[in-house]
């Protein structure tokens, strides 16, 4: 935003679709009253991402379940009240929910992320805590009205390896895929007892400073696209796969999972070794990202980078434990 | 006192200096003027309470899982590698 932001009347300079960033730009101004002058888009990989003013406009992926994200705007709400996620913005009939350009479209207020650059200002005792407050809402009675989707994670581990191509990095990412259980990626397969409210998307950029007048400030979860029942250790697993694939500092790693632990989240054993609870969804997140990272390098035309060759690597050594006697059991 | 609903006994409970009468039989819970007040704000209290600073490390440095990095961590990916954290793969 700022310097970094566009003039609303000048479309042609756009970076994706001109028709539905326009589209987006006149929801806020039509449902959250902003002026619009400003606007920058914040993300177009996984659904347009456009920031106007104060409000943050989102149209979500094609093939997005509308039935499904509402049951997820309704659970936010919730979340809310509990001071854990951001709270879409409301029409003023009370919709949450609209429709630009045959994408479905959610309005939310603008919060601020930890900026990637600045690794060291990541809050990580504030997001075990959050996460681990999340993992223990109940599921059951009214606190959640309403049937709750599965969680989106398996879903998108599926959708990572749907896009591998040809080539040696995508044949060590298959082997390691070969290793996973079936519940990692098939949402059928959920395994009983995992039955908590988990993000299904966890990482860095789904936390932010959010503070006005109205609500408490604080730190928030953001993103309810993947938000479902689940098995609570997805939301830990992509740290746990940067840290096991050497990407992410020990330190950095310890805050998050000591701050889970004596915040009591579900997640993990209270002490001890967590990797039994970790393994499986951190091998299944490491498969995904190696295949995204993947598939993007080559979409680019460009060769592997440090983290997408950290990924394969670690895919590689998770093939490698499996055709040992002990292997990864049930896991 | 009495339960108003099934009219068994009703014990006082102290929580947090909050007065709390609970049926024996039912389990019913009866608050008087102010306390559901004295509760909602005490769980604010909670609910706002910055986490508590990491306790030094017992733990440390953190397990590894059988296909973990050795060494644990590629200093040279410091900045590259923590800022993909950041986004959706």
């Amino acid at each position: 935003m700022g310097a970094g932001g566009h003039d609303a009347e000048v479309l042609s300079e756009a970076r994706t679709d001109h028709a539905l960033i326009s589209g987006l730009v006149g929801r806020a101004r039509d449902i959250a009253g902003v002026a619009g002058r400003q606007w920058d888009v914040l993300n177009d990989r996984t659904g347009l991402v456009v920031r106007v003013d104060d409000v943050v406009v989102k149209a979500h992926r094609n093939g997005t379940d509308a039935a499904i994200l509402a049951a997820r705007l309704r659970i936010a709400t919730y979340l809310e009240a509990q001071r854990i996620l951001l709270q879409p913005v409301r029409s003023r009939e009370g919709r949450l929910l609209f429709e630009v350009e045959d994408r479905l479209v959610t309005i939310w207020p603008a919060g601020e992320p930890v900026r990637p650059d600045d690794v060291d200002a990541v809050p990580w005792e504030h997001a075990a805590h959050l996460l681990a407050r999340l993992h223990t809402i109940p599921t059951r009675g009214r606190d959640v009205a309403g049937p709750l989707p599965p969680a989106g994670a398996p879903h998108r581990v599926a959708r990572g390896v749907a896009g591998l191509g040809d080539g040696s990095a995508s044949a060590e990412i298959r082997r390691a895929f070969a290793t996973l259980p079936a519940w990692t990626y098939s949402a059928g397969d959920t395994p009983a007892g995992s039955g908590s409210v988990v993000h299904g998307d966890w990482h860095l950029g789904q936390l932010v400073w959010h503070g006005t007048a109205r609500e408490t400030p604080g730190w928030r979860l953001i993103d309810v696209d993947d938000l479902g029942i689940g098995a609570p250790a997805w939301d830990l697993a992509r740290p746990a796969a940067w840290f096991a694939a050497g990407l992410l500092p020990p330190r950095d790693w310890g805050r998050l999972l000591t701050a889970y632990r004596a915040a009591r989240g579900p997640a993990v054993p209270p002490e001890g070794d967590p990797w039994p609870a970790l393994d499986a969804p951190a091998r299944a997140f490491t498969v995904q990202s190696a295949a995204v990272a993947v598939a993007r390098a080559r979409e680019a035309g460009r060769p592997l980078d440090d983290v997408a060759i950290a990924l394969v690597d670690a895919c590689r050594r998770i093939a490698n434990v499996a055709l040992r006697p002990c292997g990864y059991g049930d896991q | 006192m009495q339960c108003p609903k099934c009219h068994s006994l009703m014990r006082t409970y102290n929580r947090s200096g909050v007065q709390i009468e609970q049926c024996d039989n039912c389990r019913g819970i009866f608050l008087d003027y102010g306390e559901l007040e004295s509760l909602t704000q005490l769980e604010a209290q909670w609910a706002q309470q910055v986490p508590p600073p990491p306790p030094a490390a017992p733990g440390y440095p953190p397990q590894q899982p059988a296909w973990g990095s050795h060494p644990p961590y590629h200093g040279h990916h410091k900045r590259h590698g923590v800022s993909r954290l950041f986004f959706s793969s």
